[in-house]
């Protein structure tokens, strides 16, 4: 088919940024038919402004609830090739990192069973493989499994854990985010592949309070690596960044808690770690001289989700501080998150997210259940209104005198 | 000969041997980093400096492409590469002198690097028209003609801090479009139509009823379908989501609107969500002009107004909103009051404010 008949998907190949439309075209060398039928499909969508997919029917793969999500075009007569487009997941290594030969397995597996598009990756982390038919799923899947790959989450299950780059590559983690996030992945295989929950739940592990995997934002559970000692201080750094011209009393002003001194004359950084809040500001712009403490571990914020259904929360701190060992097989955590499931997946309604049922039944009965004792650092401020709710165990039981 | 099903819950391969080997060798006690210029770092460990070349991406792509990314690790990377999590490309050398060659190779290739520091960051983005059955807008072309207008700020790291845009084209923000310096996101206005028979065919009506977060779906038994309260519909499409049968795009009212201000760090001042500052803008394909200019507006001002490190909310929480709207000069409407589940909290409870043109006329 001539690309002439696209006028709009001509426009969106100009222009310097790398063009999506430009990457569909490359895909016609894996499937002419899918590839130009997708892009005639997008074509009319861009004339209609509407899309013409639908969602639904269950599609997989032997043995799991989930890692394919059903996706058919409005128009199977209109367009044949995409009748059926479904996407596959497939479970990401820890911290994106790939060999070449890893890449071109994967590239392999999916010329010869889909489309050749690709997301690389997906917003929760998988590696997503855009646009294949049913009848190509388990076949797929089992090249997959042979190479070493498996799919990852979709559905009422858990999602495909993600990770910062950790300390593979970054002096500010706290917490081996790779170890870690992989542990747990593998530790939940049934969890992950059959949906069996109230609705998702998603787990992400970024290294600092920097948070670059956005886990606040976009998990249930949110594991963000922290400390609990005091920043460390090489002075020698400090002047060498003062001799280059940082301008280091104008950062240290930024500090949210001024707890930091600056000696302009010794070129000395002072902390009053007992006040520090550990945000990194300081820590950023000199990662030289400042670094993160010793006693590390990890801050864990529960019920953070996009807005779907009742609001968008951002998580909230339930565990401050715990290590995770990686001797023990983080069985710390394990524990932990397991209460938690438990309580949500007895009391949520269906599609209820975790952070939803937190505000519906309130943080004290999770807090209860899961028999963790209220702190202040779970809050930023204590209660406003005077509507407490009293437990038998709160008062004297004895009868009142008539 | 293989089995007719294979291994199931083998899980993701072990990270260890997809790292390139200076990432072992210092793995754990890397010890600082610096910014080489826009778009390379440097990091430096006990047991070696690595360098990183960061390239922006559609994040869709080909295997096509992915081959030849794939080839170019191989070439000046001993065959390893890594993405992020905003959907960057990870080149990384031990070899200072490889980097300008991945550079010239990558960019020649057409993909750009930059977005490290304080650049504008590789854009998040959601599937669109490409492949998603809820879009209210496309996500792929949208952010395509919005990164193309802004292409300079990916490539140049003196803004006041980083700038993260993302998209969502549906009002489930896939990603975390919420908390984004600036955020655009595609919206439905109108309510769904019920299409009763394929209702009563195909949906199971409790479920359909409790998706909708308002309580706006009731049943309909005559017609074994639902009807839909238009006063409480806020266009989620929550219940399209659990039946087809109620198809909520509307290409006449169907557009986005943009958020700004939100960021998930702890850095300074904890995460927070971004803020509503225009609440409509038409489809306007292929090339979007008027959320383009919009966009660049916002950024423009951002990087002419802001203190040296200002991220994008703290600059606007210093100057303070009704600021924002006078600079700006975006229209203030009723749209921009929340009437939402947790509204109250952003109505202001003091006389302290600055006075703006919106009230001096007053």
């Amino acid at each position: 088919m001539s690309t002439n008949n696209r006028p709009m998907m001509e426009e969106m190949k100009q222009g310097r940024w790398p063009s999506f439309v430009k990457e569909i075209e490359k895909c016609t060398s894996v499937n002419d038919e899918v590839a130009n039928t997708l892009l005639d499909l997008l074509e009319e969508s861009y004339e209609i402004k509407m899309p013409l997919w639908k969602h639904g029917g269950i599609v997989g793969v032997r043995g799991y609830g989930g890692g394919v999500v059903g996706r058919y075009t409005l128009k199977p007569e209109k367009y044949p090739a995409v009748t059926e487009f479904h996407t596959m997941r497939i479970n990401q290594p820890s911290g994106f990192f790939y060999k070449s030969s890893d890449l071109r397995t994967l590239c392999d597996i999916w010329d010869k069973h889909g489309s050749g598009m690709t997301n690389m990756h997906g917003a929760t982390g998988d590696v997503i493989f855009l646009g294949t038919t049913t009848d190509h799923l388990q076949p797929c899947f089992n090249d997959l499994s042979e190479a070493g790959w498996d799919l990852g989450g979709s559905g009422s299950n858990l999602r495909t854990p993600s990770c910062c780059v950790g300390p593979g590559r970054c002096e500010f983690a706290c917490i081996d985010t790779l170890d870690f996030t992989y542990n747990v992945t593998q530790h939940y295989q049934m969890e992950l592949h059959r949906p069996m929950w109230p609705y998702k739940s998603k787990i992400k592990v970024s290294g600092c309070p920097n948070d670059c995997v956005s886990s606040v934002a976009r998990s249930d559970i949110a594991i963000i690596g922290t400390w609990r000692d005091d920043i460390q201080i090489d002075q020698a750094e400090v002047a060498a960044y003062a001799d280059a011209g940082l301008p280091i009393k104008a950062i240290i002003s930024r500090c949210p808690t001024n707890c930091m001194k600056y000696d302009a004359d010794k070129k000395e950084i002072t902390i009053d770690n007992e006040n520090c809040t550990r945000c990194m500001h300081c820590i950023n712009i000199m990662p030289k001289a400042l670094h993160v403490g010793k006693d590390k571990g990890c801050s864990i914020l529960l019920g953070g989700k996009a807005t779907i259904v009742q609001s968008a929360f951002l998580g909230w701190v339930v565990v401050p501080f715990m290590k995770l060992d990686k001797e023990n097989d983080y069985e710390n955590f394990k524990d932990f998150i397991e209460g938690v499931w438990d309580w949500w997946d007895e009391h949520a309604k269906t599609r209820e997210r975790l952070g939803e049922l937190i505000y519906r039944l309130g943080m004290n009965a999770m807090l209860k259940a899961i028999d963790m004792k209220p702190v202040p650092q779970m809050v930023d401020h204590p209660r406003e209104n005077p509507y407490i709710y009293w437990y038998g165990e709160d008062f004297n039981q004895t009868e009142v005198a008539e | 000969m293989m089995s007719q099903y294979a291994a199931t819950d083998i899980g993701p391969p072990h990270y260890w041997d997809k790292m390139p080997k200076v990432c072992q060798d210092n793995y754990g006690v890397w010890q600082y980093h610096e910014k080489v210029k826009p778009g390379v770092l440097k990091h430096v460990g006990p047991n070696g400096t690595l360098y990183t070349v960061r390239v922006g991406s559609p994040r869709l792509l080909s295997t096509e492409s992915i081959r030849w990314f794939a080839a170019l690790a191989d070439k000046y990377c001993d065959g390893h590469l890594r993405f992020t999590t905003r959907t960057s490309i990870e080149f990384m050398t031990t070899e200072e002198a490889n980097v300008d060659k991945i550079i010239e190779e990558v960019e020649d290739y057409g993909f750009p690097v930059g977005g490290t520091g304080n650049s504008l960051r590789n854009m998040l983005h959601t599937q669109g028209w490409v492949h998603c059955h809820s879009a209210a807008t496309d996500a792929s072309g949208t952010v395509k003609v919005v990164m193309d207008a802004l292409y300079d700020y990916f490539k140049r790291d003196d803004l006041p801090a980083q700038l993260k845009i993302s998209m969502a084209c549906c009002l489930n923000m896939c990603g975390a479009v919420h908390c984004s310096d600036i955020a655009f996101v595609g919206m439905h206005r109108t309510i769904p139509r019920v299409l009763d028979e394929q209702v009563a065919d195909s949906c199971e009506i409790p479920n359909l009823v409790a998706s909708c977060p308002v309580g706006a779906i009731r049943p309909n038994p005559k017609k074994k379908s639902v009807t839909i309260n238009e006063e409480k519909c806020m266009y989620c499409g929550n219940c399209f989501s659990v039946c087809p049968a109620l198809p909520i795009a509307d290409p006449e009212n169907d557009g986005l609107s943009v958020f700004v201000g939100g960021k998930v760090s702890n850095t300074r001042k904890g995460p927070s969500f971004s803020k509503l500052v225009v609440p409509y803008i038409p489809n306007e394909p292929p090339r979007w002009p008027t959320l383009v200019n919009t966009i660049k507006h916002l950024v423009e001002i951002w990087v002419e107004n802001a203190k040296p490190g200002e991220r994008y909310g703290e600059w606007v929480e210093r100057i303070g909103w009704e600021k924002f709207f006078e600079i700006s000069g975006l229209e203030f409407t009723d749209k921009h009051i929340d009437d939402f589940t947790f509204s109250v909290k952003t109505f202001r409870s003091t006389s302290n404010f600055k006075y703006t043109d919106a009230v001096k006329t007053m």
